[in-house]
């Protein structure tokens, strides 16, 4: 039966159609729906609630490299909400935009503004405030009521121990400021400015605040703590193979990769904003692939998903590498890849080997020119720091321009460069067939035993002789390495591809990883035809996945010998595309020198953050091992703890160690003054005769305690502080869940004093500036209210994007909140007067690490580690010793010098990454447009009083945003290149990029030598084009990226060249239960913390917007498997625990997580929902309370060539994820 | 013929990253007050899941929608003057559970705790009793398939193709839909409205509610079978989704388009004849709806519907906003979006290009060229999402229309790939599915380079 189409019955149709006649509206024909035109009073209430007064251009100034320009709309006076920007300067007309760009945790940072977490006044803890008072009372003068607290122990114990535990009342700005300003002349006074230390993360989310409190604490002599190294972001793998921090592809650049893997970095959750270029880059044919052991987010969108088991994607790396250089370097040659090889990597160069008396041979140094009696450049200058190749056609061993030895001195000018000239370098000693083919057995170290100690393998390489030398290729040396064999050649190969048992095989790497040998086979060669097809257009994304381990430069370097070798290297749409915390400060030229104040004192004191706390934590004394044992027992490092080898660090120059000297830096100044010897001669005779020490040496002494720690735009205790707990027993003195045991007396450290215990609450003065609580607010003695990122002015850049763009106050900051650099602007101003007569002028010994990209990373000639303290040398300041400096601190002028552009920029001028600059003309710029001091220190200099102008001096003093500086930069390495460069930024040489332009709309920025790659003609920024394109050499010692690292440590660990090291042993290191197994305490599992999809590190993770669209609170992610084994359902609770201390949170479970791992995504701060623990009833912990540092001894190399020390460029990383801990069901009732 | 033009959206799931920013920069500009804490205008869910509130697609219980009853369209819920017998007590609608009680912190005790024994902390409290409270369910509870162990197999999408799921780690596979009101052409909701307070602009055939006029009887919460209508607790009031007129009126995107940052929605014009509409909604097969919808929609370019569109009174640059609109290519032309459940027979105006990823996992186990265009098909039919679970959504079960989209997108990136190696492009790709070169590549640009321009 048909029916007419209708509504309902015709009855009830009549009936209810009848409403027609009841209102005005019109109802449609077949009465379905009611359609309105025109008067509609009902739509007005949506139109109230639309309306607005302004809209205004701000970004968020959270660590994150979103780096993305929002409106921020405002009603009344009142921020309501904000969206995105979407004017963004085009990419071009056939590429997608970076419009818009944001996350929903940026879209809802306008709840803090009034929300009930908000700090809105000056804060001091109840008990300490009180003895302050009462000291004032006593003692007129401040410093002496600060001093009268600190020094009494038991007034002393009475605050440090109620550290956390409420009671914080509100001050005024007055007495806060000088309250700090006294603990800060009392602590220089007392024991010397390098006591006190500054923590600010990335500068490049708002660069002015970072400078505020920056320039403050390095006037005074105060180091600042790094942050990438102790986030474990800084892959040590750059420096090493690069010669560079990391430099890395806008994410506008994955569009042009033909091949794009996702190792380790979950795109869609941790570059939110640039996710869409890669679910684009896939419509033009591109090919994706997810690596990872969970189904993360990233997974959804890629052709496949690579299922490593956790910290094994080393071993997928080297069989990758087997396959390519099997089938591409061995099978055939593929002439693109021969190429780039000869020019841009170490792949040529020749290694001597080392006969280790047993008729087989172990790598060593590279052969450099100095070696090679008689040769014409042998007495070349710097002749020890020139590698060799052997060119193809004579035969003949040569030193081609580019290396180290070329960058300075007068001989090298005008070579520093790529070129070969006539020269091809012969890429391997093979000579197949050849008669007079010559070929040893050289030993080479595998790690994939299951405690991950060394065992060798046994390969040969082709060889040749140089004078009474045998040599080989770096080539040569990778194919043994990765197990490829050719014929002729002596030791034990693999028998193919399927055999398991042979180091770097597909078979070998599956058994490891997980992953089928077929799928590691294929992903190998698509990689490389790829490469061919597209000219190294290959890609891999590597993140957080594989990069905080502990063995994560090894990892990475593994995966660096895939896109290098084939030529992917500085293309765009090719090579690493390193995406964890790796943001970048574009004018970092300009930041450095005003954050740093390098304009009045230099050299600065920059500390690296994690020796810093694994020192000053006292974390070092829970080592139960020696630093052999957790490197695989190569013997190098026998009976030595870790201590040990940092310490040495310290004294030979490697590495910052601050607190400096177990004396004031300022006495020690004194005291070379008074015996009439300059401070550098004197403090190295007294510390060869043993009368000085450095700190680090005797670090439970209370004299090199750190006395004052200040954080700004940072959350050290909810966040980073890996070893949470121990920060809270050694440094605060308040509750703990350290549970760990200390060394026995044959793992305690040689040359370090180790009285019975250690120090407890060491720090005086914990100072946290921001806008909301977190647990380091909730710690600290003093919190000071800060403006919110609608409320200031600063500038904003990323390396995701090649734009400037601007933070702009919406509203005046509220209640009694200030701007950070209003803020230390007047803690400066009261320690001016306070320290005026107290302090005076005074002269200080700065302890300056040999620096990268300047002559003393020439310490070290052929790596070979000499130590004076073992009489193996002399101690010579900026060679075996760090360089010491004497310099000058006028502690009454701090403040009259914070806010001017002191006179250093004049006088010697800028210089960075070896790029000098004369800024005359610049400083003149700024003189007439910030206008001049007229009386005092700064007399005649530019004034910089207000947020604007920093940045303003920022930017005028970068090339990235001055395009004459630029140009001038690029002058002056043409002289030493012999290379045309300045064209690059000749496009913008009028160009200078101010305020008001970042106001307006985001600037692209100018292609400048402050990085590595080019935006010139508007093409998108991939790293290293100028390296290929241009011939300059990379700043390592070869001046090719190097997968070969000749330095004793290096070749003493067993990471010579790239090697799968399994994650650490926590077993056999800390007697921690094994993956998997079971007891009445629970399941252990391997403890992961990666990136939250709810918050960016511990900001918005209160936020109730977030709150509300996750769990309410803190959780971890577990399987199906490891949630059944302890009968635990989703969202009960449970608890983790392990020997560094216990979490309390609920469980979320589900079948994306493999069996044996859990997330706990990191920096969930304990402040929401976190009750009392059923293991100590104390507060339950963070992410970070399962954690603790563990230094990696390669990662404090120093003075030799790219293994140098420069701030946040290399140094041991704060690596967390081989951490395991033990999970159970909570069975007690949930009490807060 | 009536020429209507109604504002439509379609979102590209295979873009959708599912990160929720749409969700927050809507609540924040909307639905930030008192009595809306629960809601949503724009929610975005993990699937397979339960969603938001929860199981709201289970037309059986929550009898949402339209339904066929000899041949007559008449709502889900029952007649409506079954609705207005009802008024007083209506049982089809989410509770609080469903959808989740909204909770907020005692964050003040941070700053103000007195000195105590342990480190402060703040703890939950229901923003409905103001009582401390256990945190159980929210809005977007399983993202990303957090507890899906537990509650995905009451996905009612998953009814029937039960044996093709498996909650195994190793056949996992997730993928975000993103919800707003559908801004239907045969909106349900309006139908239930007992006051006529519901009501479909005109010029643009934005559904509204009247605020004045409504009477709070909630028969348009159980009316709507995507829940995509919401009472206010303390106003006493249904609201909803206003597709952002106060923006679209002056030529801005909505709040939850412009500030997609995956950038997958697009905003634009659809033409069509509203005298159709009861009768394409009425086509008695369910599976038919989908051709149904599309046969009620105009084609600008035909110079009867200009006529018609002229004599109607319908602007001139309304007309060009249809010529140009990318909703219109993406459904009308490309047929790559499909409605989200046409079998409400709703007439739904948001629709969805289906996700495409990851389509060649199936292979990884052999040494094929994963992308060569064979094996890029062959893998459709073993997708990591099964065809059978999208079709649920989106086509009424009918896994053709689905399997078309899927293979236009897999033959997009392959004729791509070509050009992205400078080699020359195979014309043989696009024909396999119904496409011409110069259409391919026009699509590639949409979906692929999408500029602001070209979105909305």
């Amino acid at each position: 039966m048909t029916t007419e189409p209708g509504l309902d019955g015709p009855l009830i149709s009549a009936l209810v159609g009848t409403r027609r006649f009841f209102t005005k509206a019109a109802v449609s024909q077949d009465r379905r729906t009611i359609d309105y035109q025109g008067g509609r009073q009902g739509d007005s209430f949506y139109r109230d609630r639309w309306a607005h007064d302004k809209v205004v251009r701000s970004t968020h100034g959270v660590n994150c490299t979103g780096s993305c320009s929002w409106k921020v709309y405002v009603k009344d006076g009142v921020i309501t909400w904000e969206s995105q920007q979407t004017d963004y300067p085009s990419t071009g007309p056939d590429k997608p935009e970076y419009e818009p760009r944001g996350c929903p945790r940026g879209a809802a940072f306008s709840w803090y503004t009034y929300s009930p977490t908000r700090v809105r006044y000056p804060y001091v803890r109840g008990v300490l405030l009180e003895m302050y008072r009462a000291a004032k009372a006593e003692h007129p003068d401040p410093v002496d009521a600060w001093a009268s607290i600190v020094t009494d122990p038991e007034k002393a114990r009475a605050y440090k121990s109620v550290r956390g535990k409420g009671g914080l009342v509100r001050s005024t700005w007055a007495e806060v400021d000088e309250l700090i300003a006294a603990a800060y002349v009392h602590t220089i006074e007392a024991h010397g400015p390098d006591r006190i230390a500054g923590f600010s993360p990335i500068p490049a989310m708002s660069p002015v605040s970072y400078a505020s409190g920056a320039r403050f604490n390095e006037l005074i002599g105060a180091p600042m703590l790094s942050f990438y190294d102790w986030y474990a972001d800084l892959p040590n793998a750059s420096p090493q193979m690069f010669g560079d921090q990391t430099d890395v592809p806008e994410s506008g650049d994955w569009w042009d990769a033909g091949y794009l893997i996702m190792w380790g970095s979950n795109v869609p959750l941790t570059r939110t904003p640039d996710a869409h270029w890669m679910t684009e880059a896939r419509y033009r044919g591109q090919k994706v692939i997810a690596v990872a052991p969970d189904y993360a987010e990233n997974v959804k969108f890629a052709d496949e998903w690579v299922t490593t088991a956790p910290g094994t994607d080393g071993a997928l790396a080297m069989a990758m590498g087997h396959v390519l250089l099997k089938e591409y370097f061995v099978d055939r040659s593929i002439d693109f890849f021969t190429d780039y090889n000869q020019r841009f990597t170490d792949v040529p160069f020749l290694i001597t080997l080392e006969d280790n008396g047993s008729g087989a041979y172990t790598p060593g140094k590279f052969l450099v020119a100095g070696d090679v009696d008689g040769h014409a450049q042998a007495s070349s200058e710097n002749a020890m720091w020139k590698p060799m190749v052997m060119d193809d056609a004579t035969g003949e061993v040569v030193a081609p321009n580019g290396s180290i030895g070329f960058r300075y001195g007068e001989e090298g000018m005008g070579k520093w460069n790529l070129d070969l000239g006539d020269v091809t370098p012969r890429l391997s000693m093979y000579a197949a067939g050849s008669a007079t083919q010559e070929a040893v057995t050289v030993i080479l170290p595998r790690f994939d035993t299951p405690d991950g100690s060394m065992a060798d393998k046994v390969r040969g390489v082709p060889v040749h002789r140089v004078g009474n030398r045998l040599v080989t290729t770096v080539l040569d040396l990778l194919l043994a390495h990765y197990g490829v064999e050719r014929a002729g050649l002596p030791g034990t190969w693999p028998t193919g591809y399927d055999d398991a048992a042979a180091a770097a095989t597909p078979a070998w790497a599956s058994a490891i990883t997980g992953v089928p040998e077929e799928q590691i086979t294929r992903l190998a060669r698509e990689w490389a035809q790829n490469a061919i097809d597209t000219k190294g257009r290959g890609m891999i994304l590597m993140g957080a996945g594989t990069n905080h381990w502990y063995h994560s430069d090894q990892i990475y370097r593994a995966m660096l010998v895939l896109t290098s070798i084939t030529g992917c290297q500085g293309r765009n749409g090719g090579g690493w595309a390193h995406y964890v915390g790796q943001e970048k400060v574009r004018p970092i030229m300009g930041f450095q020198h005003m954050a740093f104040a390098l304009d009045w004192v230099r050299p600065p004191r920059h500390m690296n953050q994690t020796a810093y706390w694994y020192v000053n934590t006292s974390q070092y004394r829970y080592d139960t091992f020696d630093a052999d044992d957790i490197n695989g027992g190569t013997g190098l490092f026998k009976g030595r703890s870790t201590m040990d080898l940092l310490a040495q660090a310290a004294r030979l120059g490697w590495a910052p160690s601050y607190p400096q000297f177990n004396k004031s830096s300022l006495t020690v100044a004194d005291d070379a003054a008074a015996a009439g010897v300059a401070a550098p001669a004197y403090v190295a005779a007294q510390l060869k005769s043993g009368e000085l020490k450095f700190a680090i040496e005797d670090p439970e002494a209370p004299e090199n305690f750190p006395r004052i720690l200040s954080l700004w735009r940072a959350n050290l205790f909810g966040s980073s502080a890996k070893g949470n707990e121990y920060f809270l027993k050694h440094l605060l003195g308040t509750d703990n869940a350290v549970k760990a045991t200390e060394a026995g007396e044959e793992h305690r450290p040689e040359g370090i004093v180790w009285p019975e215990k250690a120090g407890e609450g060491k720090l005086d003065l914990l100072l946290t500036l921001d806008f909301r609580m977190t647990s380091s607010t909730l710690f600290s003695d003093v919190v000071l209210p800060a403006a919110t990122w609608y409320e200031k002015h600063d500038i904003n850049t990323t390396d995701m994007h090649p734009f400037v763009h601007s933070f702009n106050p919406a509203i005046a900051p509220p209640w009694q909140s200030k701007s950070d650099w209003e803020t230390w602007k007047g803690i400066a101003k009261r320690f001016s007067e306070l320290a005026k007569d107290r302090l005076g002028v005074r002269k200080d010994v700065v302890a300056k690490p040999l620096w990268h990209d300047t002559p003393e990373a020439m310490a070290t000639v052929h790596g070979r580690v000499l130590d004076w303290g073992k009489g193996e040398c002399e101690p010579v300041p900026g060679k075996t010793l760090p360089a010491l400096v004497e310099v000058e601190r006028d502690y009454g002028a701090i403040y009259d010098k914070m806010i001017a552009i002191g006179p250093l920029m004049e006088k010697v001028g800028m210089l960075t990454k070896g790029v000098a600059y004369n800024v005359e003309r610049e400083m003149g710029q700024l003189r007439e447009r910030f206008s001049t001091v007229r009386t005092g220190v700064a007399a005649g200099q530019p004034k910089m009083e207000t947020d604007i102008q920093v940045a303003e001096a920022i930017m005028y003093l970068s090339g990235t945003c001055n395009g004459h500086l630029a140009t001038h930069g690029f002058k002056f390495l043409e002289k030493r290149t012999g290379h045309e460069l300045h064209d690059l930024s000749a496009e913008h040489e009028g160009k200078q990029i101010t305020f008001a332009d970042t106001q307006a709309a985001p600037v692209p920025v100018i292609t400048s030598p402050e990085w590595s790659g080019s935006e010139t003609g508007g093409r998108r920024y991939s790293p290293f084009t100028i390296n290929i394109e241009r011939s300059k050499p990379f700043h390592t010692l070869t001046g090719r990226q190097q997968f070969y690292l000749d330095h004793d440590w290096m070749i003493g660990m067993g990471e010579a060249m790239p090697v799968y090291r399994p994650p650490l042993n926590m077993t056999k290191l800390f007697g921690e239960s094994p993956v998997g197994t079971q007891s009445e305490l629970g399941v252990s599992v391997r403890y992961l913390t990666p990136h939250n999809k709810w918050s960016i590190h511990s900001e918005y993770q209160d936020n109730l917007f977030m709150l509300s669209l996750s769990r309410g609170g803190q959780t971890i992610w577990m399987s199906v498997e490891d949630a059944d084994k302890i009968g635990v359902k989703d969202n009960d609770w449970i608890e983790a625990v392990n020997r560094n201390g216990v979490v309390a949170c609920r469980a979320i479970v589900s079948h994306r997580m493999p069996e044996g791992t859990v997330y706990m995504h990191h920096a969930q701060d304990r402040l929401i929902d976190v009750p009392l623990t059923e293991t100590d009833g104390k507060r339950g912990g963070i992410h970070n309370s399962l954690t603790r540092i563990l230094v990696k001894p390669s990662h404090i190399i120093g003075g030799y060539a790219q293994h140098a020390y420069f701030f946040n460029y290399i140094g041991p990383t704060g690596n967390n994820r081989d951490e395991v801990t033990t999970i159970r069901k909570r069975t007690a009732k949930v009490e807060y | 013929m009536r020429v209507m033009a109604q504002m439509a959206m379609v979102m590209n799931l295979d873009k959708c990253i599912g990160c929720h920013t749409c969700s927050v920069t809507c609540k924040q500009a909307w639905t930030n007050r008192n009595g809306m804490e629960y809601v949503w205008f724009n929610n975005v869910e993990t699937r397979p899941g339960l969603g938001y509130p929860r199981r709201w697609q289970d037309q059986e219980e929550w009898k949402g929608g339209w339904t066929l009853k000899n041949g007559h369209l008449q709502l889900k819920t029952g007649g409506r003057l079954q609705k207005l017998l009802n008024i007083f007590s209506n049982p089809k609608m989410p509770g609080m559970d469903d959808y989740y009680e909204p909770w907020t912190y005692d964050y003040e005790t941070l700053l103000n705790a007195p000195l105590q024994k342990n480190f402060p902390v703040a703890q939950p409290h229901s923003l409905i009793t103001g009582k401390t409270m256990n945190v159980k369910w929210s809005a977007n509870w399983d993202d990303d398939l957090g507890g899906a162990q537990e509650y995905a197999p009451k996905d009612p999408m998953l009814k029937g193709i039960e044996d093709k799921v498996k909650f195994e780690f190793e056949k996992t596979f997730m993928f975000y839909l993103p919800r707003i009101c559908e801004h239907c052409l045969n909106p349900a909701c309006a139908a239930s409205c007992p006051s006529g307070a519901i009501y479909k602009r005109e010029e643009d055939g934005i559904v509204l509610v009247d605020q004045d006029k409504c009477r709070g009887w909630r028969m348009c919460v159980s009316g709507c079978p995507y829940k995509k209508v919401y009472f206010n607790h303390k106003t006493g009031k249904a609201e909803k989704c206003t597709f952002c007129y106060p923006r679209i009126e002056v030529g801005i995107p909505t709040v939850c388009s412009e500030t997609c940052v995956g950038r997958l929605r697009y905003i634009g014009i659809i033409l069509y004849d509203p005298d159709k509409v009861l009768a394409a909604a009425s086509v008695e097969d369910d599976q038919a709806l989908y051709e149904a919808q599309l046969g009620c929609f105009l084609d600008p370019f035909d110079p009867e519907v200009q006529r018609a569109a002229e004599q109607q009174g319908i602007p001139m640059d309304w007309m060009e906003a249809a010529r140009k609109s990318p909703v219109r290519r993406l459904i009308q032309d490309y047929k790559v979006a499909l409605p989200l459940h046409p079998e409400y027979r709703t007439m739904p105006m948001v629709w969805y290009v289906p996700p495409l990823s990851p389509v060649v996992d199936v292979v990884k186990d052999t040494g094929h060229d994963a992308e060569e265009m064979g094996n890029l098909f062959g893998a459709i039919d073993a997708l990591r999402i099964p065809v059978e679970y999208l079709a649920g959504l989106f086509t009424a079960g009918d896994i053709e229309p689905v399997n078309g989209v899927l293979r236009k997108l897999a033959a997009m990136r392959s004729y791509m790939r070509d050009i992205n190696l400078g080699r020359d492009p195979d014309a043989s790709i696009p024909e396999a599915v119904g496409m011409g070169e110069e259409e391919m590549y026009e699509m590639f640009r949409l979906l692929a380079i999408a500029k602001y321009n070209e979105r909305y």
